[in-house]
């Protein structure tokens, strides 16, 4: 660890029930911008979300039909695998449940994939029962590019990796794979609760 | 968020490879285009480091650090030759 | 001649600072006292690190603002609003406190006098820094080497080094231009608006000239830069970039 700086405290807050934050998380006010490649940008009649794989047919909106689907607004709080969190995130979009209800499959794991080539994976059990949106607005305005828009994939109980910026769908899969980040080294399942950032954690 | 270039990770290529990198060649693995690291495409601020070819934006190398140790996946690369 | 590779050990080391001097109204020079400087090249950086009380650290590079020849080593820090470290180096440190870092570091984008020129250097924002250190360097070895520098900012209270650069123009040692792109003074007989190739046309040695260039800035004003001069015939194997982000690096 490094000398002490004199008076160096960072951005972050420090008046935060301490329950509320992960082990080895800073709670921040700020939106950081972490990319790992071009913002993509493309036009809206050309986004369509869709849900593939382990599924009899596949099942696709453009952002029209998306627009017109039942939406909720939540409250979460998002950590970050690079120790900053922020609480009280607001986010507007469509739950998973609903994307996924009448989805028959027996598939047990997703693999979320992004313009630009992201990919995530996550058990199918963690991005449905409440659990997971696509999300469209972030505090109540339509959600920038750069933090992901038009859409992104919202799961705010994991670490936000895997909350895919710029997501264009979900593959169900019967067996599991890393995705991006998780064939570098980062955890497969990634519980900031139990502080799971590295395979092996 | 605009991507910087290899200059930005020059410390952290200092500490991968032992040496200074930024004018080690390096030869993308996918459009074949060759480049001195110094004019990669950086994304030096997500839960790793990604540089990509600036031709071709294929991801070239990929560092992660875990506390005192940086892994470093150069796959995308078909060849680098140091600095001469 | 082979010369041995021995990687030299790149150590943090704990720097005390002499002085800070404004530069502008956001910008801040620190001078710096390293125990241990082996000498750097114009152009290279240093990686900062800060560390609060609760073990939490930020790093962040910082292009050294002072030639091989001066006499302490001087970094030029502009105090970003939303910035984490930036507030800190230009604001809250003080003479006598201790700065940690480790340099210096980069190889491509360097410059000295036995690489000849003739120099071209075009500047964004922040970005004069290490072309600072490079015209610093050229007048402190005497050298002769034509050195054109075009200077971009958002204002004249904006541009960093203003007497120095003017002195340079002056005594007829480089010629030095400046654009500002958003607010210009009265009578102002510089350029206006952002760096394209009207301009660059107009400022640039003909291809021909072979000029090393130099260029760094924000991405977005080094990527015209670059392109354009590409555009206008010059080799981009004589163009070096180096590619500031709005925090730093």
């Amino acid at each position: 660890m490094g000398r002490i700086s004199r008076g160096f405290t960072g951005r972050r807050r420090t008046s935060v029930d301490p329950a509320r934050v992960p082990p080895g998380q800073y709670v921040t006010d700020d939106f950081p911008v972490l990319s790992a490649g071009p913002t993509p940008h493309h036009p809206l009649d050309w986004w369509s979300f869709t849900i593939q794989g382990a599924v009899d047919e596949p099942v696709s909106w453009s952002w029209q039909e998306f627009q017109a689907l039942p939406s909720e607004t939540v409250t979460k709080d998002i950590h970050c695998v690079t120790k900053w969190s922020k609480l009280d995130t607001v986010w507007t979009g469509v739950s998973l449940d609903t994307l996924l209800d009448g989805v028959e499959t027996s598939a047990e794991y997703v693999m979320a994939s992004s313009d630009g080539g992201y990919t995530t994976n996550l058990p199918l059990e963690d991005i449905t029962g409440g659990k997971a949106w696509v999300a469209y607005a972030y505090d109540g305005e339509p959600l920038e590019p750069e933090h992901g828009g038009p859409a992104r994939l919202l799961v705010p109980h994991l670490y936000f990796w895997k909350s895919a910026k710029w997501v264009r769908g979900i593959e169900l899969r019967t067996e599991d794979e890393p995705g991006f980040w998780e064939g570098y080294g980062y955890h497969n399942y990634g519980d900031p609760w139990l502080e799971q950032r590295y395979q092996g954690d | 968020m605009d991507a910087l270039d290899g200059n930005a990770i020059a410390g952290l290529l200092f500490d991968v490879f032992g040496a200074e990198m930024t004018t080690a060649t390096g030869v993308c693995g996918s459009c074949g285009a060759s480049a001195v690291f110094a004019e990669l495409t950086v994304y030096p601020r997500a839960p790793g480091t990604v540089a990509r070819c600036r031709s071709c934006e294929t991801v070239l190398m990929v560092f992660v650090a875990r506390s005192e140790i940086v892994c470093a996946d150069l796959r995308g690369l078909a060849r680098f030759e140091p600095v001469s | 001649m082979a010369r041995a590779a021995l990687p030299r050990r790149l150590s943090w080391q704990l720097a005390r600072v002499v002085e800070l001097v404004d530069e502008t109204s956001r910008t801040q020079s620190i001078v710096l006292e390293p125990p241990e400087w082996p000498g750097h090249r114009a152009g290279q950086h240093v990686d900062v690190r800060l560390t609060a009380e609760d073990g939490y650290q930020a790093e962040r590079s910082y292009s050294i603002a002072s030639a091989p020849e001066d006499d302490h080593l001087v970094l030029t820090v502009e105090r970003l609003d939303d910035g984490e470290v930036s507030p800190y180096l230009a604001g809250e440190l003080r003479p006598g406190d201790e700065l940690e870092l480790r340099g210096p570091i980069g190889g491509y984008f360097v410059w000295e006098a036995q690489l000849g020129g003739p120099l071209l250097l075009l500047a964004g924002g922040s970005g004069i820094v290490p072309l600072r250190a490079m015209l610093r360097h050229r007048a402190a070895t005497g050298s002769t080497i034509a050195a054109r520098l075009l200077y971009s900012s958002k204002s004249l209270a904006d541009v960093i080094y203003r007497n120095e650069l003017e002195s340079l123009a002056a005594d007829d040692e480089v010629d030095v231009r400046f654009t500002l792109t958003r607010e210009q003074p009265e009578g102002w007989r510089g350029y206006r608006g952002r760096i394209d190739e009207e301009l660059l046309r107009d400022i640039a040695w003909p291809p021909e000239e072979r000029p090393l260039v130099y260029i760094c800035g924000p991405t977005a004003f080094v990527e015209v830069a670059a392109s354009v001069l590409v555009q206008l015939g010059h080799d981009a194997g004589r163009i070096k970039t180096e590619r500031f982000g709005p925090t730093g690096r």
